[in-house]
């Protein structure tokens, strides 16, 4: 674990980066490219870190998210963002990264936390001991997921289809009345 | 939507047939190599988007109606929750009572192959869907609709 930290901390400040640039640009096309490439740059530490099943995942989703989120934008003529921000969304903000570097200090001062690269393993432990006598399945995260904690599972893919449900509601075509129409009749 | 130059249909057609190939792999052995249902899923919604991108609407529908996304989408998340039914009738939701077959082998763990399939219809026909709609949306220009709402 000690050898790819530095790795990890080159990644960790270009995701920062890309994520300042995502929130300051002014064009929306590129603050959409920027998003995406945190999201490839985070696929890449979850490489690092021994995690290929969310690597693989993070990949796909966020190649199709790019997709989509660029259909998306290119839809809208104007994409120049010009309304500055209020003081308010500033100064609330500040305080929260206040509040969180505070919080955050007080923890690791108090050595109640974990060392990195070396977490509780009381729950996890059983999973990793029990995983393949009880499941036979010799991927790990499969057998989590879809075995011990496969009720997760379903409330996920209860959000997904309920989100998609919404979608295709809101952008159907067939019986949708205009507001004009609605007003002659 | 039209389609796109001769160039990008031609290694289209030559690709769309490894990424489902690759898609599926990565399903059905998501029980013994890194994957599963859910990355095989987009996997597969994505080669179904690259031929509507490329080839246009027309093309990819008749490949993949909306009507079959609908029933896949459906169909997925209706066999995953009765998996866990059926595990109901054996002890708890979700208790793994399939035979088990032999370690390392592709048929074993039960009900995991099962639910990954389950799983990948209903992740890869429902981002299809979300994108097509999309695709459908554009008919109308995004202007003409914001201003017949304002109106």
């Amino acid at each position: 674990m000690e050898s790819i930290t530095p790795q990890l901390y080159a990644l960790l400040v270009f995701m920062i980066v890309g994520s300042v640039i995502a929130i300051e640009t002014r064009n929306l096309l590129s603050a959409v490219i920027s998003v995406s490439a945190v999201g490839f740059a985070l696929s890449v530490a979850f490489l690092f870190l021994g995690a290929p099943d969310i690597a693989i995942t993070q990949l796909v989703v966020e190649v199709l998210v790019l997709i989509i989120l660029i259909r998306g934008t290119i839809l809208i003529d104007n994409t120049a963002i010009e309304t500055h921000r209020d003081t308010l969304a500033v100064v609330s903000s500040l305080i929260f990264f206040g509040l969180l570097l505070g919080f955050g200090a007080m923890i690791f001062a108090s050595e109640g936390f974990p060392e990195f690269g070396e977490p509780l393993m009381r729950v996890s432990k059983v999973y990793v001991q029990t995983g393949l006598p009880a499941t036979y399945a010799a991927n790990i995260v499969t057998a989590v997921i879809l075995d011990f904690r496969a009720y997760d599972t379903l409330g996920e893919a209860t959000v997904l289809f309920a989100s998609i449900l919404g979608a295709l509601a809101l952008l159907r075509r067939d019986g949708k009345v205009s507001r004009r129409e609605v007003a002659t009749a | 939507m039209k389609g796109m130059t001769l160039i990008v249909r031609t290694i289209t057609d030559f690709v769309v047939g490894f990424i489902v190939v690759f898609g599926t792999y990565i399903v059905l052995y998501g029980h013994l190599t890194p994957g599963g249902g859910f990355a095989g899923g987009v996997i597969i919604a994505c080669a179904f988007i690259l031929l509507l991108l490329a080839h246009g609407k027309e093309v990819a529908f008749s490949k993949l109606g909306e009507n079959t996304a609908h029933f896949l989408d459906s169909a997925g998340a209706l066999v995953f929750l009765l998996l866990g039914w059926v595990g109901m009738s054996a002890g708890w939701f979700f208790m793994n009572t399939l035979p088990r077959g032999e370690q390392f082998s592709l048929f074993s763990s039960g009900m995991i192959l099962p639910a990954n399939i389950a799983i990948a219809f209903k992740v890869g026909s429902s981002l299809f869907l979300a994108f097509s709609a999309l695709a459908i949306f554009r008919r109308r220009s995004f202007r003409a609709v914001i201003e017949e709402e304002l109106t």
